[in-house]
């Protein structure tokens, strides 16, 4: 049959490339392995130029790959089931890029994008050993686009092509009929959850995080290969440390964007998904202080060895647990079961990658030099080999939890995520902040080798004394009110501040008394400095984030009959409903949900909230601004919400909408109407009738629970309503701080207003009613303060820099190239992080 | 590094191995008559919404309550209540995971993760069922 409408062109050019990259890739390799093992210079330079030939065709290669599918995206050819997955008509050009990363075979491609340019660097950079690290480099892109080669070999398909087409990959009746593709208008389009800035930014930085950590391992396998195992470590630190840098940025990142346009109410959750990229950068982190420990003293090169190995590990098993489905039940991000071939393919990456790495350094271990003398511990190198391990634990128990779906896989047990999740993380690192905390602030002053009493203790006095007084007044001036998890919980937070304030003075102390100002030897303290910063904010700002959406304080709550649970209607609940145009407390501020406003995309709406916080003596308003959250509906009623959030410099004020009302086009133009009314009176309204029983002064009832001292009438009310149903209803007017409030009631079913308008004459009450045809408009929202968050991004902005600065000394770079990186990296985090969106 | 240092090291893994399994309390999947068999304790449930029978939420009066009734493959079946907002998928889901405990007759539920086909996008059925709507 032939099919009409149908572009196969690109698709054809696309998966040519694919497959010559592919081949490309295996001869660059094999080129590259040759070229190491030989001897014969002239012989060795033309294998490596070969291979470099074969390793730029692999560059352009995929760069068209890339191309490709951005074309078949933007132009909406549906006929390839990757534009049809991906792609929309109404998708903003960035998003098309986004769209490109949504998918498992784009990602693997900008994974593979960041090796060739991090390749084609060590190209011209690493001299003698670029054999054996580009050999490595090339092995892993085979791997890679192994994942997306898409042929087959009888039956079997190897990897799944990003231009395979939609007909043929899908059954359906429509593929049937040559004019399909006038049947498929519009593709289903970026996931809304992901249409965010974020999504265009934060994959490519964390993917180069993840591609850079190669490079470290190829350094290893250089020595290792060449047997020269004590000169890698030197060109290796500022790739180490790169890596780092680029992928806690990348990490960091995928924190602000869950904070800012993810609904899961914070910046880190614990998730299985965020651990699964922590985790391997913790293990770089220790790998990199152990480096730096070799480079000073000639100790810890094994331990240097064993951290790179294993961080390359961790990369390739975060890819397992995130790609696979195995995460299913336990992580909110869901991702797919993208079944067996996936799990065989990492299983190959890690087969003929990290298992021949490892062996090496296993093989090679007793060959590797370590010095016999024991460490003094009076010196730097001991505590900062602690420092590591410690981190190292710290990782390993992070991932040793995360794995539980794996256990029950392989072990075909049934456990499941303990009750509350964050705790069991929180409660064994708050005493690993502690421990790190101390550490980077006073082995900054240790010298390598041995450190003098009498220095150290002249150093840090200072430090020690100035963060004694700080957290003491915190204790007294700004409480940490984190009392759920009882004392001891908060005596640890408490400790694990104190060291991360005592490593923030420490730090800045050490580059303002030691370095006597000499940035460009700080790296390293500009870097604790920002990381302990980080911590302090993540402290403060989840320790006393509030809920401020808590439905104790309005008169809106309804109670239903009976909650089989036996939970008492007081108790503090996240979620609020906000009535349009119904000025509602919420913490200090009176919120009033004013209207809706259509977004340029479909479906979505934004909520414009009014905030206003009034001073209770002067009635003045002190505060006074709007947000706006938005959602998504979709066409099958899903929600996806964006959080809208108030920036100040000490504190966020955050909502987004949990629930909506089903909209209605028409606006409610009923009006109450009052009817006075004495005691035991009948009122008709258009679906029944209602009687005022009587009107109760302070009553406690199951509804209100006054006391003697408050001022309130509340009309108890008997609704007969045409279906033969009976409703008790108790609006009430509630004086209070001299104002009067009224507290209505409404009954939905009934789709009536009740409002206890005064006082009439005769003994009568001023009783209001109105009557609305169509539901109120309402939202339901959750909203929070968090405290001090900027902390946490300003942290990550001076630790970023640190790394820069690190990487500038290491590389020997002139100081204006350091100076000017730093400059562009600031810049630009801080755009990222603290003025867009905001 | 010497012998004595590695022994340190070692005994500080051990005691954070031992703080590990001291410290998490995993909990269980189980199937909804083997959670109610025990009462109080925290489970996960794999389940899917009971259709027949109805789902109570009203975000007017209390959008802290959620009220549903779930089946699982074996037949079991609970009321849940759920103090949170109704997850706007929960019609649409084909699988959810509950996360709670049995308290009395019900299910008493602190978290809800939808297996919702919509988010699969890349499950092939699922695509095969949009695609037979045009």
């Amino acid at each position: 049959m032939k099919f009409e409408g149908e572009h196969l062109l690109p698709g054809e050019v696309g998966h040519f490339f694919v497959l010559l990259a592919f081949v490309a890739s295996l001869v660059s390799s094999v080129a590259y392995f040759y070229a190491s093992a030989i001897k014969n210079d002239s012989e060795k330079r033309s294998w490596i130029f070969f291979a470099r030939g074969a390793f730029f065709i692999q560059f352009i290669s995929l760069v068209t790959v890339f191309i490709t599918i951005y074309y078949i995206c933007s132009h909406h050819y549906f006929e390839y089931l990757y534009s049809y997955k991906h792609a929309s008509k109404e998708l903003e050009p960035k998003y098309l890029l986004a769209c490109i990363w949504e998918g498992q075979e784009g990602s693997f491609i900008l994974w593979s994008l960041w090796h060739c340019v991090l390749g084609s660097i060590l190209i011209f950079t690493s001299k003698k050993r670029e054999a054996p690290i580009l050999a490595i480099v090339t092995l892993a892109q085979f791997v890679l686009l192994l994942m997306i080669v898409g042929i087959y070999i009888g039956d079997t398909r190897i990897g799944s092509s990003p231009f395979v087409l939609t007909r043929n990959e899908i059954n359906g009746p429509i593929f049937s009929q040559p004019n399909y593709l006038s049947f498929i208008k519009d593709g289903i389009g970026l996931n809304v959850l992901l249409r965010n800035y974020w999504m265009v930014i934060h994959p490519p930085i964390l993917f180069l995080g993840f591609a850079s950590t190669i490079v470290p391992l190829g350094f290893a396998y250089s020595s290792l290969s060449t047997k020269n195992f004590t000169d890698w470590i030197k060109p290796a630190l500022p790739w180490t440390l790169f890596s780092c840098c680029v992928l806690g940025v990348g990490i960091m990142m995928g924190g602000k964007w869950a904070y800012e346009s993810l609904s899961f109410g914070g910046y880190w959750a614990w998730d299985p998904v965020e651990n699964a990229a922590l985790v391997p950068w913790m293990i770089l982190i220790s790998g990199l202080h152990c480096m730096a420990v070799y480079n000073s003293t000639g100790n810890a090169l094994r331990a240097s060895y064993l951290f790179i190995i294993l961080a390359y590990f961790f990369v390739l098993y975060s890819t397992f647990l995130t790609r696979t489905g195995i995460l299913g039940d336990t992580s909110v991000h869901s991702f797919t079961e993208a079944g067996l071939a996936m799990n065989v393919l990492i299983g190959i990456y890690v087969v003929i990658i990290s298992l021949p790495v490892l062996f090496l350094f296993v093989y090679n271990y007793k060959k590797i030099p370590a010095i016999q003398k024991e460490e003094n511990i009076s010196s730097r190198e001991f505590w900062m080999f602690i420092g590591s391990l410690i981190f190292f634990l710290a990782a390993l128990f992070i991932i040793g939890v995360t794995s539980l779906p794996v256990y029950n896989k392989v072990f075909g047990t049934n456990y499941a995520d303990p009750q509350d999740r964050e705790f069991t993380y929180n409660k064994v690192l708050v005493l690993v902040a502690f421990i790190i905390g101390v550490l980077t602030a006073f082995s900054q002053y240790l010298k390598y080798r041995n450190t003098e009493k009498k220095y150290l203790i002249k150093n840090i006095a200072l430090p020690v004394s100035i963060a004694v007084i700080l957290t003491f007044l915190l204790v007294f001036f700004y409480p940490i009110e984190y009392t759920k998890k009882g004392p001891g919980f908060l005596i640890a937070i408490y400790i694990a501040l104190f060291a991360s304030i005592f490593s923030v003075i420490a730090n800045a102390a050490y580059l303002k008394t030691v370095l006597k100002g000499n940035l460009k030897a700080g790296g390293a303290a500009i870097a604790h400095l920002g990381f302990a910063l980080m911590i302090t904010g993540m402290l403060i700002s989840s320790g006393n984030k509030k809920v401020i959406s808590d439905n104790r304080k309005t008169g809106l709550f309804i109670p239903f009959d009976k909650d089989p649970t036996g939970r008492q209607t007081e108790d503090p609940m996240e979620n609020l409903t906000l009535l349009k145009n119904v000025p509602t407390q919420m913490g200090n501020y009176t919120v009033t949900y004013l209207r809706d406003s259509a977004a340029s995309e479909k479906n979505r709406t934004f909520y414009k909230l009014h905030f206003q916080k009034i001073d209770s003596t002067t009635g003045k308003s002190t505060e006074d601004f709007m947000l706006a959250p938005d959602s998504y509906r979709m066409k099958d009623n899903n929600l996806s919400s964006n959080p809208g959030t108030r920036h100040y410099l000490t504190h966020d004020v955050f909502t987004y909408i949990s629930t909506i009302s089903v909209k209605n086009q028409d606006a409610d133009t009923a009006q109450f109407k009052i009817h006075e009314v004495g005691i035991k009176d009948t009122v008709f309204y258009s679906k029944g009738y209602f009687v005022l029983n009587d009107v109760l002064k302070n009553p406690n009832n199951e509804r209100f629970h006054f006391t003697p001292s408050d001022t309130a009438l509340v009309a108890d009310i008997t609704v007969y309503g045409q279906d033969s149903t009976k409703t008790k209803a108790y609006p009430a007017l509630v004086i209070s701080n001299q104002q009067i409030n009224f507290i209505d009631d409404t009954l939905i079913r009934q789709n009536l207003f009740l409002n206890l308008a005064g006082l009439a004459n005769d003994k009568k009450f001023k009783i209001g009613v109105k009557e609305s045809d169509i539901p109120t408009d309402f939202i339901t929202l959750k909203a929070y303060v968090f405290p001090y968050i900027n902390l946490v991004w300003a942290g990550l902005l001076i630790m970023a820099c640190g790394f820069v600065v690190s990487i500038g000394r290491r590389a020997k770079a002139a100081n204006y190239i350091t100076a000017l990186s730093v400059l562009f990296v600031l810049a630009g985090l801080f755009y990222m992080f603290l003025v867009a969106n905001s | 590094m010497k012998t004595s240092s590695i022994i340190i090291l070692v005994a500080i893994a051990a005691a954070i191995g031992v703080l590990l399994m001291y410290s998490v309390d995993f909990s269980t999947y189980d199937t909804i008559s083997s959670a109610k068999e025990k009462p109080g304790k925290y489970v996960h449930l794999i389940a899917r919404l009971d259709k027949s029978k109805p789902i109570q939420y009203d975000a007017i009066k209390d959008p802290n309550y959620l009220s549903f009734y779930a089946t699982d493959s074996l037949g079991g079946s609970t009321q849940v209540i759920y103090h949170n907002t109704k997850p706007s998928e929960l019609e649409q889901s084909d699988r959810i995971v509950l996360k709670g405990k049995m308290e009395g007759n019900v299910f008493e539920c602190d978290n809800i993760l939808l297996k919702c086909p919509s988010k699969y996008k890349d499950d092939k059925k699922q695509l095969e069922k949009t695609v037979s709507q045009y």
